[in-house]
């Protein structure tokens, strides 16, 4: 029981409070990842199966991010950013938010496995699992690294929308996993840099705090290069044709352009106003879209068209 | 004791949570008899 609990709890929790309790902006990019990984797949799937796949990844996305808020709910009330949530403002109880969550969780997965494989369903589990247990309640409060391990949960909509449409696990699937988990940290890092949080008052080891913004920047740099040779090897690997290779050099290169004066400057004061780290914030966005878009044109244009 | 005012409140929200829980089941029949035909399909 929430300790904010008090006359507003008697009243019944709004249903819309229940609605962003599964965090719908995140969903949406879930969304778009696991569908252009269910459209990038070789293969077709039944348009009703598809969309019933895509349906439940973002139900168990939410129903994973009803725990994490549920969780998360008194560290929450001391920031600014997340104050105003349902649960730290105390217009929800906290063992609804926690039931609401297994619930959407358990029947995401359930329905994956009825409606289209047990191999997705296991997945999406895992997935839930990842972000609930060991992302949110386990390594988040306790390594710096939790950025790059939160960006594991990410990374798992394509998989699971790749896999509905084959029914197994190879190597493309993999990659399309790691484009997102090396993707991560320099997105998230890129706005830590200039997004003022109030992580560290609440004793969540943000690496810029921890580690200092030297780190930071070496770090951001690392995962850029890393990203060129990943994001080129569904292409290599022969997975995909020329539209593909070809964005994922131009956009790849362009995203360690931009992250080479992130990497190379110091701040320079409080009137700093952090323009190279807000551009490769803005474009790591673009970058996203822009690469899966073209893993999904690649697969429609030169793959001989989907038969959906 | 709840003032006349928390009352109509209170009715209100139970009633609206009570619409979209009801339109979420009335999707999951659609749903899963579309799956169902999807399978059966398949």
């Amino acid at each position: 029981m929430t300790t904010a609990a008090s006359a507003t709890t008697r009243l019944p929790t709004d249903w819309r409070d229940f609605v962003s309790l599964t965090k719908p902006r995140v969903m949406s990019l879930v969304v778009f990842t696991g569908l252009c990984g269910l459209l990038a797949a070789p293969g077709s799937i039944n348009p009703i199966l598809g969309f019933t796949a895509i349906l439940c990844i973002a139900v168990g996305a939410g129903g994973a991010a009803a725990l994490n808020q549920w969780w998360e709910a008194d560290l929450d009330a001391g920031m600014k950013r997340t104050a105003s949530r349902a649960l730290p403002q105390g217009r929800m109880n906290r063992t609804d938010a926690r039931d609401f969550g297994i619930v959407l969780s358990i029947g995401s997965v359930l329905v994956m496995g009825l409606a289209i494989h047990w191999l997705a369903a296991t997945i999406l589990a895992l997935s839930i699992l990842y972000y609930a247990v060991v992302y949110t309640i386990w390594l988040k409060p306790r390594t710096p690294q939790n950025i790059v391990i939160g960006g594991g949960a990410g990374a798992f909509p394509p998989l699971i929308g790749w896999i509905a449409v084959t029914g197994h696990i190879t190597a493309m699937p993999i990659l399309l996993f790691a484009i997102i988990f090396i993707w991560t940290p320099p997105h998230f890092w890129a706005l830590a840099l200039f997004v003022q949080t109030d992580y560290a008052k609440v004793g969540i080891p943000m690496l810029p705090v921890v580690a200092g913004e030297a780190v930071t920047r070496r770090q951001i740099l690392f995962y850029s290069i890393a990203l060129l040779p990943v994001s080129l090897a569904p292409w290599w690997i022969g997975g995909t044709g020329l539209i593909y290779g070809i964005s994922a050099l131009a956009l790849s290169g362009l995203f360690l352009v931009q992250a080479l004066p992130v990497a190379f400057r110091r701040k320079r004061g409080d009137e700093d106003r952090m323009k190279p780290e807000k551009r490769l914030f803005a474009y790591s966005v673009l970058y996203l879209f822009a690469l899966f878009a073209a893993l999904v044109a690649d697969r429609l244009i030169l793959g001989g068209g989907l038969s959906l | 004791m709840m003032t006349p005012e928390e009352e109509r409140e209170f009715k209100a929200r139970r009633r609206s949570r009570n619409i979209a829980l009801g339109l979420t089941l009335a999707a999951f029949v659609v749903l899963f008899y579309l799956i169902t035909i999807a399978r059966l399909g398949g």
